[in-house]
């Protein structure tokens, strides 16, 4: 049955929130209305990527690329497009190029984007077992069935050069090979889906648009180390992702890719899900492992390592989500291929959720050693609201910041370690020059410490303690020796903490102190908070001269401290200020500054 | 015992891989562009379209898109269409019925022919008269 159009409505959890279920309900209304149900497809698919300018609608095969797209727009939608075949150039997101096509090879977020990952999401229906097959989808569990030896898949792992997407970057051959020469009766095989990183959405997209890419890997994982069994760890906080992990299963199970004897190779294999409470140490492979046990999720020393000693101190092979989504694509394309995308350092591409002050916030899939530059400027679109760029978080509460001077570099494991800052999960949050670095610092060491699961003392001890002086330089009462004692800490953490959530939790601190010293000192000695931020360390003032007494301010003022006499300058009284910024909005003759 | 067997599966993929291929610009060279504006709905460009994709389903043919796009501007001689086949001039035909889609499938796609008696801008039909 041939349909002539095809609309793909976004439904990752983005677009969602933004109301895409129902415009999905109202294109299927719509078409049924105007009497073209059955001539055009309407799917829901994963996450697009392009998350700042949701709710996305793609119609193919045109392949025109709508966006904000309201419940309202359906009506319009099908009967300009669909039957009048007139794009609606209001929703196009290149209205310029309105006239010819507003084609998604011409929009720039994805040009410079390649996608083994995302290779699924926002094309194919993630609930539909039979579009994952038709795009190669279980084409590499055949080949690892029927044609390879657990030896063959491990060394095409080998020649691709594949290294674990969950921070560490620890190569995944390696990983199943220790698994592998074990001899044990069981072992496992373990996705990590507790993504917990602030502003990091790429693992949950990925399992939103292509479930099946991840069950289909760890099928293969279990082939190669002699596994039958395995878990997805995944947070409870996300819902989607689970119900579309679930629908993928039962459909897995229906056609016989899970379960006893697949395709009849007599091979057995079956995954179960375990939800998390959502735990950030519990993304620390002993901790999560500890918690599918029914254990409080606790880090334990390595080694054993679990790819020796896991699971009910069985071999266990844990991976993130990233890393498996590449190997379906590795083992159906070979080694060979993989390792040629990416650079020296790095093979493959790296998915980053790039947000913060940029144009074009949502989910990027480059080749390694792409640079900084063109993540931020040419997919990123720049600064928002024309504003200066500052740095750029990654690897977030366990990497650092990298300045305007490292822009150029690029983006692999090996470089970013070199420059202070680590590859990490695949967050990255986005500075301008309106963020405190001080206060950058003091948002992630606080997030780390009420994570910190406190079973060691440097961590439990050490992050609160630097914590303290964070907040003492931001009051205004901060020491030079502050910042020595910070670093001393810091190092006895990086040294002595049990697992590496303790280890890396001063990174954001060091490294904003690298970078921005001036910035404390700014803090310290002149009780300054250069970019306004530090509400101890700023104070609102009315330029009398600007001041044209219209009380507007003091009107809206939450805890009235302005005062005035109507067309006479008004003041504000810094002992009652709570520096809410409220007057500053409301001032329309801009007499309100910070100092 | 397996539920699917090797063989089955791979004859699902192809099944499903036709169904989705169609939705697919990439892969393929060639597009019939139905104009559907109002002139060309009154005139009956719906079952024109309707009828290419029926032929070209019957024929089994996969490289060619068909797409919409509004008025042409030619609306003296709607529903017009306008056909690009690689190695051929881009061609717009004009007054196309039923069986007229069914020939440009037949003459111009397949045979590589241009069907003269409906060609009404591109290329000019000064030239093809000639």
């Amino acid at each position: 049955m041939a349909f002539r159009n095809y609309i793909l409505v976004c439904g990752g959890t983005a677009c969602e929130s933004s109301r895409s279920q129902q415009i999905f309900d109202n294109l299927k209304l719509e078409a049924e209305k105007q009497g073209v149900a059955d001539e055009v497809q309407i799917v829901q698919t994963g996450c697009f990527g392009f998350c700042e300018q949701g709710p996305i609608v793609k119609i193919l095969p045109e392949d025109s690329f709508y966006v904000k797209v309201a419940p309202e727009d359906a009506h319009e939608l099908i009967a300009e497009h669909i039957i009048k075949g007139r794009e609606v150039k209001r929703l196009l997101y290149d209205k310029e190029k309105a006239a010819k096509h507003a084609q998604v090879e011409d929009i720039k977020f994805y040009q410079k984007q390649f996608r083994i990952v995302l290779r699924n999401c926002g094309f194919i229906d993630p609930e539909n077992i039979n579009e994952y097959i038709a795009r190669d989808g279980y084409a590499a569990l055949e080949k690892a069935l029927f044609e390879m030896t657990p030896e063959d898949i491990i060394e095409q792992l080998k020649i691709a050069g594949l290294r674990g997407r969950g921070g560490a970057g620890f190569p995944t051959w390696m990983k199943w090979n220790f698994s592998k020469n074990v001899e044990s009766d069981i072992k496992y095989v373990v996705c990590n889906a507790d993504e917990g990183d602030p502003g990091a959405y790429m693992d949950r997209s990925t399992l939103e648009g292509d479930p099946h890419s991840v069950l289909e890997a760890m099928t293969i994982c279990g082939k190669a180390i002699g596994a039958h069994q395995g878990f997805i760890y995944i947070r409870a906080e996300y819902p989607l992702a689970i119900h579309r992990l679930e629908v993928a299963m039962a459909q897995s199970k229906e056609l016989g890719l899970l379960g006893k004897d697949i395709l009849g190779s007599g091979f057995d294999f079956d995954i179960e899900i375990r939800l998390g409470a959502g735990a950030f140490v519990c993304g620390e492979e002993t901790a999560l492992l500890q918690s599918i046990m029914g254990h409080r999720g606790m880090p334990v020393p390595r080694p054993p390592f679990p790819a020796v000693k896991g699971l009910w101190e069985k071999p266990t092979v844990i991976n993130n989500v990233e890393t498996w989504a590449n190997i379906p694509v590795i083992i159906h394309k070979g080694g060979e291929w993989f390792s040629k995308i990416g650079d020296e350092d790095s093979h493959g591409t790296k998915v980053f959720a790039l947000t913060g002050k940029i144009c074009n916030s949502g989910l990027v899939e480059v080749p390694m050693g792409t640079t900084l530059r063109e993540i931020v400027y040419d997919i990123g679109g720049g600064i928002a609201h024309g504003k200066k760029f500052k740095a750029v978080q990654t690897g977030g509460p366990s990497g650092g910041v990298i300045t305007s001077e490292n822009l150029d570099t690029p983006i692999d494991f090996g470089s970013l370690v070199k420059i202070g800052s680590m590859m990490g999960s695949g967050g990255m949050i986005v500075m301008d020059e309106d963020d405190c670095m001080v206060d950058v610092a003091k948002f992630y060491l606080n997030f780390t410490v009420d994570e910190s699961c406190g079973k060691c003392m440097p961590c439990r001890i050490g992050g609160k303690t630097m914590l303290g002086i964070l907040e003492k330089i931001t009051d205004g009462k901060g020491t030079m020796k502050d910042l020595d004692t910070l670093t001393e800490i810091a190092n006895t953490m990086r040294k002595a903490s049990l697992c590496a959530l303790g280890q890396t939790s001063p990174n954001p601190v060091m490294s904003t102190m690298k970078f921005f010293r001036d910035e404390y000192i700014a803090h310290i000695v002149d009780k300054k908070c250069p970019a306004g931020k530090c509400k101890k360390l700023i104070s609102y003032v009315i330029d009398p001269a600007k001041c044209k007494g219209c009380t507007a301010c003091a009107r809206k003022c939450p805890v009235s401290c302005i005062s005035g006499s109507l067309k006479q300058p008004h003041t504000i009284d810094q002992t009652k200020c709570i520096k809410c910024g409220t007057c500053i909005q409301t001032c329309k003759f801009g007499a309100i500054s910070i100092q | 015992m397996a539920k699917i067997s090797l063989e089955e599966l791979r004859k699902l993929r192809e099944q499903k891989q036709d169904a989705l291929q169609k939705r697919d610009l990439a892969g393929k060279d060639s597009q019939i562009i139905v104009g559907m504006g109002t002139c060309g709905i009154a005139a009956g460009a719906k079952t024109v379209l309707d009828e290419f994709l029926k032929v070209l389903d019957e024929e089994k043919i996969e490289n060619v898109a068909v797409t919409q796009t509004g008025c042409m501007g030619l609306c003296y001689v709607e529903p017009t269409v306008e056909v690009i086949v690689p190695g051929m001039p881009a061609t717009i035909y004009g007054k196309v019925d039923a069986a007229v889609a069914r020939e440009i499938v037949k003459s111009h796609v397949i045979g590589k022919k241009l069907v003269t008696d409906h060609i009404y801008d591109r290329p000019s039909v000064d030239i093809m008269k000639a």
